[in-house]
């Protein structure tokens, strides 16, 4: 599992001319994209050599066109560019690469152009690509990889990851994965493993072989470590897993159910709850030392605690007030506020790593909304309703929530489902996330080529 | 001619909003419910003759019903006189409800079980609780009747 660790023998950023007074494209993220950037990607050109000593290495027939629609279909599902047809394109790949007849280009009304050169160097891939505006003919962004030819799919999320970055000012969140619970099996007897996949759905891989229930894993901010909740051995308890290593551990010795965890935002401590006698409270354990503290004490329920990202407050679930509501409090456990008032119960609050929203679940006349507050509970906006929804978690820049939802059965009980979506901040470009099998708690990794 | 056609569609409108609300109201008028608590024996397994293995409660709530108190009392007096039996009580939860909630939610239900088997004289050493949150429904229904049935703590010989 070392191929994880991301080889970038090279990463060269040329032709980074100083930026003059052309107005540039931009995309602005902050509302619901409605008419997404036209934007044209090329098929990276390849030689037929290095083609062949792909073919031979990696089985694709051409690397070159396989990376361009891996970027193309991130841009794509972002909501925010709409990628054109390559049966319009008039220029060929590697002429384009080296000078683009921005004429061509805008006649088929694309505002931004992808190129790029694939090459094989001593059997490593190089992977070079440029970023064309169009309308002011004008090269925005250029830059080059080498890397070992296994990871190409990471290459095709770097290069849509840098994309993203250049034409909207924030982060992508491309090169990323997600963990989540694959679910098998009649509602009464459900069959759950632990799985985890590339954000757009490929290199599905389980972790567990479904022996006993595992729930809501969570990644480690900092680091391939997983927080989840597992019933082996019917003791349910916090489990840490290393999911390079496979290495697992139970998370403290607890006498009685804990569950809920997440990691503190340096990935050192790991906060959750434990249940004794009827009561559930939060409590941490750092990681390094094992030290155990109890973080709130109350004889309500105090649950799906998540940390701020200066790891300064918690945000938490708490029934104190006779039903489920949203709490802030100091990590030390002091100074307590509810922050949710509006009608209905509140659950899963997460905090934004941006650190000035925090998402959660809400349950309103029978119907389930995923929405966002500002952190004094101001603002409250919900984003979408369903049936049966909950568990938000953010992508690492802040801009896309992934959930899960279930279906309602008929009156045999049949036709039931689970599956993941994603959903902008914006409330626009709401999308089910493909899996193999049935998905649940989905929980979204941080950026892997930091 | 065409008004007698008229009347007879009417009719046949009526008669089918009819049989479809006759339809409705039995469904809903079910009387395994009493508030929103299960009170029905479909689900129910015996731990001996006259000791039925479940307790129901409200939506949301952990408070045992007087039927519960007299289910858990029945087992209490089957248990003292099996005294090498020992038990697991299984708390559980219906779907309406966020997964890390319902897993509290269902180990207080549980709990309540617990606590009063032991005012009947139940050593608290022969009790484990297990809360499975909605993981583990006995009807996979989306419906209220389902949704009561779900909402349970069972109680499980472990030995």
């Amino acid at each position: 599992m070392k191929s994880i660790k991301f080889l970038i023998i090279s990463l060269l950023i040329f032709l980074l001319a100083p930026i003059k007074s052309y107005s540039l494209i931009e995309v602005d993220i902050t509302r619901g994209n409605l008419n997404p950037l036209p934007v044209a990607v090329s098929p990276l050109s390849i030689d037929e050599t290095s083609k062949k000593s792909f073919e031979g290495l990696l089985k694709k027939k051409d690397i070159g066109a396989e990376i361009s629609s891996i970027v193309e279909n991130n841009l794509k599902t972002s909501g925010l560019f709409n990628p054109l047809s390559k049966d319009a394109f008039l220029q060929a790949p590697d002429i384009a690469n080296l000078k683009p007849r921005f004429e061509d280009w805008n006649l088929i009304k694309a505002q931004a152009l992808i190129t790029g050169k694939v090459t094989n160097v001593e059997d490593k891939l190089r992977v070079e690509f440029r970023l064309w505006d169009v309308l002011a003919g004008k090269e925005m962004m250029a830059l080059a990889f080498t890397t070992v030819p296994t990871n190409w799919r990471r290459v095709g999320h770097i290069i849509s990851d840098k994309v993203y970055e250049r034409l909207t000012g924030e982060k992508g969140y491309f090169d990323t994965r997600i963990i989540y619970v694959a679910e098998e099996g009649p509602k009464t007897k459900r069959i759950k493993k632990l799985a985890i996949m590339d954000q757009d759905g490929a290199n599905n891989k389980f972790l567990t072989l479904g022996n006993e229930l595992v729930l809501t894993p969570r990644f480690n901010p900092n680091s391939q470590m997983v927080t989840y909740l597992s019933y082996f051995r019917n003791l349910p308890r916090v489990y840490l897993l290393d999911i390079e290593t496979g290495m697992q551990e139970v998370v403290g010795d607890f006498p009685g159910m804990t569950f809920a965890p997440r990691f503190s935002p340096d990935g050192k401590k790991i906060i959750m709850s434990f249940a004794k006698d009827g009561n559930s409270d939060i409590y941490t354990m750092d990681l390094e030392n094992r030290i155990v503290e109890k973080i709130t004490n109350h004889p309500s329920i105090d649950t799906s605690p998540s940390y701020s990202p200066d790891g300064k407050l918690i945000c938490f679930n708490s029934d104190r007030s006779g039903y489920q509501q949203i709490y802030v409090m100091r990590s030390d456990g002091s100074n307590v506020k509810r922050i949710s008032f509006g009608r209905g119960i509140y659950g899963t609050p997460v905090w934004s790593p941006r650190g000035d929203l925090i998402a959660f679940t809400k349950l309103h006349k029978g119907k389930f909304y995923i929405g966002v507050m500002r952190i004094d509970g101001s603002g409250e906006r919900l984003l979408t309703e369903n049936f049966y929804q909950e568990a938000p978690s953010w992508s690492p820049n802040g801009r896309v929530l992934i959930f899960y939802r279930e279906t309602k059965t008929n009156d045999q009980g049949e036709g039931f489902s689970a599956k993941l979506w994603s959903i902008d901040l914006t409330g626009y470009n709401e999308r089910m996330v493909k899996t193999p099998t049935d998905g649940s708690d989905p929980s979204w990794s941080s950026l892997l080529n930091n | 001619m065409k008004l007698d056609k008229i009347l007879k569609n009417l009719l046949l409108v009526v008669l089918a909003c009819f049989a479809l609300s006759a339809c409705a109201t039995k469904k809903v008028s079910t009387s395994q419910l009493q508030g929103d608590v299960y009170t029905g024996s479909d689900t129910v397994e015996y731990l001996a003759s006259g000791v039925p293995d479940r307790v129901f409660f409200a939506t949301n709530e952990s408070v045992l019903t007087t039927a519960s108190r007299e289910t858990l009392r029945k087992q209490a007096a089957w248990l003292r006189k099996n005294s090498d039996v020992t038990i697991v009580l299984e708390g559980h939860a219906d779907e309406r409800g966020t997964r890390e909630y319902n897993l509290a939610l269902g180990e207080r239900r549980a709990n309540a079980a617990k606590d009063y088997l032991m005012t009947y004289g139940i050593s608290s050493d022969r009790i484990s609780v297990l809360s499975y949150g909605k993981e583990r429904p006995v009807d996979s229904g989306s419906n209220p009747l389902a949704w009561s049935k779900n909402r349970r703590s069972v109680t499980v010989k472990a030995n």
